[in-house]
């Protein structure tokens, strides 16, 4: 094959510098500098990719970020990343990418048999043929299921791997008073007058190299530029770095690709580096994309964007072809034909569709020797790996018409200028719609306000130079026999386009969304202005009315590694108790209680957990048993107010709660339901010790805080989370008391020093300690609390003191059971939708107070009697019930509707049946009465269960007051 | 967004958690009255304006202070950040 490299030229190649890679196992060469595309072309290879559905032969159409076609897999140390540009990937010694979307290879590719059945992939195609209802059996979304996998692979991207990635990635924290977005002359002018005027400015370039889209002859003043922002220190200058979102507060988002070019990376660079940029203002100089024409065959490999052509010459010193044509609507297209021809290219025609050109183009077309052929059009292709002639007719593109004959001429390369869109993406992704200018026929961005300003090309300030006009003809398609393509990366043709429109697709978000246009990877970034054209066309109206898309981010792919950087792996915080080691060092199975770590149940060797937790309860209810309470909630409550505080927050009374004694307490929220429980300690005339349930400990102290800061700033109280500087242990069983008054000094602990909810001061093994008597389990119990520091200690003192009283220690589990069986409710019933009548608790609302939820706990949907409301129930086949099993009347065969649910369950020892807690519709009425616990979907379970009080065992109390 | 906390200084809102509309929560009823309507509009109403709002944040994961932050729904653009409470 002949080499397209030419002896001279190439601003950005090393030719010193020989680099091997290899694409699909087959080794090439490359020059260091050189894109993948670059070198590609320099080795004469024309087809880089296959088509999304029709799997057509495409080649490189761009030479940067807007490349539809030229997609590849980079696979490094078995990890593939799949559908990167051959345009943004740098060759180094040992690339190694794979093509995609072919089968066997890329140049004899069998799925290309698709485009023979031409219309049976056609727009819509999936929407037809896939959704909607199911008539007959193949049809609808059943029959998708069914040909998903050969279509999938049949139609696609490439392919991920499953490797996992090893790259290290990172993401930093950036803020300065200018972003400039885009290196080219506009961008880092603007950045060296910021700079200048004493301003923190951070530049992003997405290329490896300065300069953007400028002319070679500038190479010396964008160098000049760049040394003085670089020996500027609050400018940091960011290349190969996309800034791909934008969102409020001017905070944009960016990737910078640090190691991907590098055979060998530095030790302990990240890949990726994912920036965070705040900044005060944002400068966009995003350049401008040169757009395609559609027309038939417009696909075929070796029709290429005259820009690219230019400055494939121009950067790599690659010739896109040996003998050029080009097709133009405008003017900046002649001076690429100009360079082309300078370094050395035959210019076989100029193909232009207005019928006339002004002086500058006409010079440039005098350089670049050749036909020139105005008010003519490209009317098709021929060419079966990559083009061999064009079709030209004589078209008149006012009329959109034809005359005379077509004429052949030869050429492997047509260079196509259809205008120019400034990159407008950034802009619009901050909500600036773009407005449309009739002169550029392009989408300029709208007046900037304070928070960004646009430069140069963005700004739709095209400079092609002297004499040369800016404005193209309004030729965005030349509509003749076969497939045109739109967007080449999703196979929209341009007929795909107009089907959309005859099937009464108006807007163009649904034209999007039906003919999938500008959706794939490249989002449209060729094809988007083609799209609305034609769509403004078939529905006869003007481009602007037609609209455009709102753009979202990200500008390009972004790399998820990077965003997630180091913020991967087990990340779930874990709070552990004082006593968590000697749990686990005794046996304990731990589960993950919210953020807490917590002992579920003790087990034996050999022992399940149900076996084990049995035994803890049956232990408690006949002994006594320990466990640990730290994970509580628990609040300070401090300052003269402190008593008037908690009796507007708890729905009981608390004014006149002695010192040294507890009440049970609940809580409400604003409207009217039940929102948490706890007990809550005197500790002295205006100092509490508030505890919450585990779960809603950071929600009862965010609504303290509220309700002090926000609704009563008068009361003079403070709140403070001490749930980590306590320890809790929970002893309880008729033995309790026993133990306590074999290790407490300082206090006695019987009946008359410490009744029910009393409170003491002692010592356990020296260390000080606060007693209350309150019960969970039911049982005659006492919670111990010391500093977290002595908790372990504590608890090892306890189980010593217990041992002649056959102490063992509880797990949740067990708990769970002791509490189920008196009924006592938690976070599982106490679920945001339960109010304190539907749990029983309604005792506790005080009437002679108002509390927060008084005035809206009796509303009536609050106190209707079909409400859910609480009660127990037992399991009378002796099987095991379901926590959120469904509860039923009917049998398995009829079931009927769901009359409320069970919110626990547990093996009951005391009364030797499974037994659980529901909230079931008109629940008191239904004591007494036989249904049926029905778990159809996890466990295929429908269990005649009976309800029953909710008091299970010892109702009336007299274990724990003895 | 960035909400400028007069004691920890300009914060990410990743620190702060929305606790609602200022204007409402100020307009909480006498607890002592029952009026249906009233504690009605307090508990479920809002204006759900288009633009500015004044809106009642707590810096959850800083000093723990409810501030009354005026901020544009539109733009998010915050106007002011004040602290709330005793003394406020
Ligand atoms: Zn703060």
């Amino acid at each position: 094959m002949t080499s397209h490299r030419r002896p001279e030229g190439g601003s950005a190649i090393d030719r010193d510098d020989t680099v091997g890679f290899t694409v699909d196992g087959r080794q090439y060469f490359g020059l260091a500098g050189d894109t993948l595309a670059a070198a590609l072309l320099a080795n004469g290879v024309r087809v880089m990719g296959r088509s999304f559905k029709y799997h057509r032969p495409r080649g490189v159409v761009a030479i940067g970020v807007d490349e539809p076609n030229a997609l590849f897999t980079v696979t490094t140390d078995g990890v593939r990343e799949p559908n990167v540009r051959a345009t943004e990937i740098e060759v180094f010694d040992g690339l190694a990418v794979e093509s995609q979307n072919r089968w066997p290879s890329l140049d004899n590719d069998l799925m290309a048999v698709n485009q023979l059945g031409g219309k049976a992939l056609a727009a819509g195609f999936y929407y037809k043929t896939f959704m909607g209802p199911v008539i007959g059996p193949l049809k609808g979304t059943r029959f998708w299921m069914m040909c998903e996998h050969v279509i999938r692979r049949a139609a696609g991207l490439g392919r991920p791997g499953t490797a996992r990635d090893e790259s290290r990635y990172e993401r930093i924290n950036a803020f300065c008073d200018l972003l400039v977005v885009g290196g080219g002359l506009a961008g880092l002018h603007t950045a060296l007058e910021a700079s200048e005027a004493g301003k923190r400015v951070i530049v992003c370039e997405l290329e490896p190299r300065w300069g953007g889209g400028a002319d070679g002859k500038k190479e010396s003043e964008i160098r000049q530029i760049v040394d003085s922002l670089e020996s500027k220190p609050d400018v940091t200058l960011l290349n190969r770095t996309t800034v791909w979102g934008w969102y409020d507060g001017n905070t944009l988002a960016a990737t910078e690709r640090i190691t991907d070019h590098l055979r060998t990376a530095p030790e302990g660079a990240p890949r990726h580096r994912h920036w965070v940029i705040r900044t005060g203002h944002v400068a966009l100089a995003t350049g401008a994309l040169e757009r395609p024409i559609v027309f038939p065959g417009n696909d075929r490999p070796g029709v290429m964007l005259a820009d690219a052509g230019h400055r494939y010459a121009e950067t790599f010193g690659v010739l896109p072809g040996q003998h050029l044509t080009v097709l133009t609507n405008n003017d900046s297209a002649y001076q690429a034909a100009a360079a082309l021809r300078h370094v050395g290219a035959n210019i076989r025609a100029i193909i232009d569709v207005r019928p006339e050109i002004g002086a500058g183009a006409q010079r440039l077309a005098d350089r670049a020797g050749g036909a020139l052929k105005l008010g003519h059009a490209v009317v098709g292709t021929s060419g079966a790996k990559g083009l061999k002639t064009i079709s030209v007719a004589r078209y008149n593109h006012q009329t959109k018409s034809f005359s005379g004959g077509s004429e052949q001429i030869e050429t492997d390369c047509l260079l196509v200028s259809g205008g120019w869109s400034p990159v407008v993406h950034l802009a619009s992704q901050a909500g600036a719609q773009p407005i449309w200018d009739e002169a550029l026929q392009a989408f300029l961005p709208p007046d900037p306000d304070k928070h960004w300003s646009v430069h140069g090309a963005a700004a739709g300030d095209l400079d092609f130079g002297h004499d040369l006009s800016p404005a193209p003809a309004p030729v965005f398609e030349i509509r003749h026999p076969g497939k045109a393509f739109v967007d080449f990366q999703h196979d929209v043709t341009a007929d795909d386009v107009r089907l959309a429109h005859q099937e009464g697709f108006r807007s163009v978000e649904h034209l999007k969304r039906y003919t999938t246009l500008g959706m794939a990877t490249d989002q449209g970034k060729t094809s988007n202005i083609a799209g609305l054209a034609i769509m403004a066309d078939a529905l006869k109206m003007p481009i602007p009315e037609v609209g455009t898309t709102r753009f979202r981010p990200p500008y390009t792919a972004a790399s998820l590694g990077a965003i997630a950087a180091e913020r991967y792996g087990d990340l779930f915080p874990h709070r552990l108790t004082p006593m968590h080691d000697w749990h686990t060092d005794h046996g304990a199975r731990m589960y993950a209680a919210g953020h807490w770590e917590r002992p579920e149940s003790y087990n034996r060797t050999g022992e399940t957990v149900e076996q084990a937790y049995v035994c803890e309860a049956k232990i408690v209810r006949q002994g006594v048993g320990l466990v640990d309470v730290s994970t509580l909630g628990k609040i300070d409550i401090a300052g003269p107010d402190a008593a008037e505080f908690l009796n507007r927050v708890y729905t009981n009374g608390f004014a006149k709660l002695p010192v040294n004694k507890a009440r049970y307490g609940l809580m409400l929220r604003e409207d009217g339901f039940a929102m948490d429980d706890g007990t809550t300690w005197r500790l002295a005339k205006n100092r509490f010790l508030m505890t919450t349930t585990t779960a809603n400990a950071g929600k009862v102290m965010s609504h303290l805080e509220l309700c002090l800061d926000v609704h009563w700033p008068d009361l003079r109280v403070h709140v403070t989370s001490v749930t980590d500087q306590w320890a809790g242990a929970a002893i309880a069983g008729p033995k309790s008391r026993e133990v306590l008054a074999s290790c407490v000094t300082g206090t006695a602990v019987d009946n008359d020093a410490l009744p029910f909810m009393g409170i003491v001061h002692g010592t356990i093994s020296g260390v000080p300690v606060m007693i209350c008597r309150l019960s969970f389990s039911g049982e005659l119990a006492y919670e111990v609390y010391c500093g977290a520091h002595h908790g372990t200690h504590v608890w090892e003192a306890l189980m010593t003191a217990g041992k002649p009283f056959a102490i063992a220690p509880y797990g949740l589990e067990a708990l769970g059971t002791l509490r189920i069986e008196k009924g006592h409710v938690t976070a599982a019933e106490i679920d945001g939708r339960t109010t304190a009548r539907d749990l029983h608790l309604d005792w506790m609302l005080s009437s002679k107070k108002p509390f927060v939820g008084s005035a809206m706990m009796d509303r009536e949907g609050l106190t209707d009697k079909s409400r859910w409301t609480l009660v127990g129930v037992v399991s009378r086949s002796g099987e095991k019930l379901h926590g959120g099993a469904h509860v039923v009347a009917g049998d398995r065969d009829e079931p009927g509707a769901s009359l409320g649910h069970l919110t626990a369950m547990a093996f009951s020892p005391e009364m030797n049946a499974y037994v659980g807690l529901a909230l079931i519709e008109d629940g008191e009425s239904r004591i007494g009465q036989h249904l049926y616990a029905a778990d159809p979907v996890r466990s295929q379970t429908h269990i005649p269960i009976e309800i029953v009080s909710h008091h299970m065992v010892d109702p009336k109390g007299e274990r724990m007051h003895g | 967004m960035i909400i400028a906390c007069p004691f920890c200084g300009p914060r990410d809102l990743s620190e702060f958690t929305y606790c609602g509309d200022a204007d409402n929560l100020a307009a909480r009823p006498d607890p002592a009255a029952t009026d249906q309507a009233a504690w009605n509009a307090y508990v479920y109403d809002r204006t759900n304006p288009a633009g500015e709002h004044a809106e009642i944040w707590q810096h959850s994961g800083g000093c723990r202070k409810f501030l009354r932050v005026v901020r544009s729904t539109v733009t998010h653009e915050i106007e002011s950040a004040e602290m709330v409470g005793p003394k406020a």
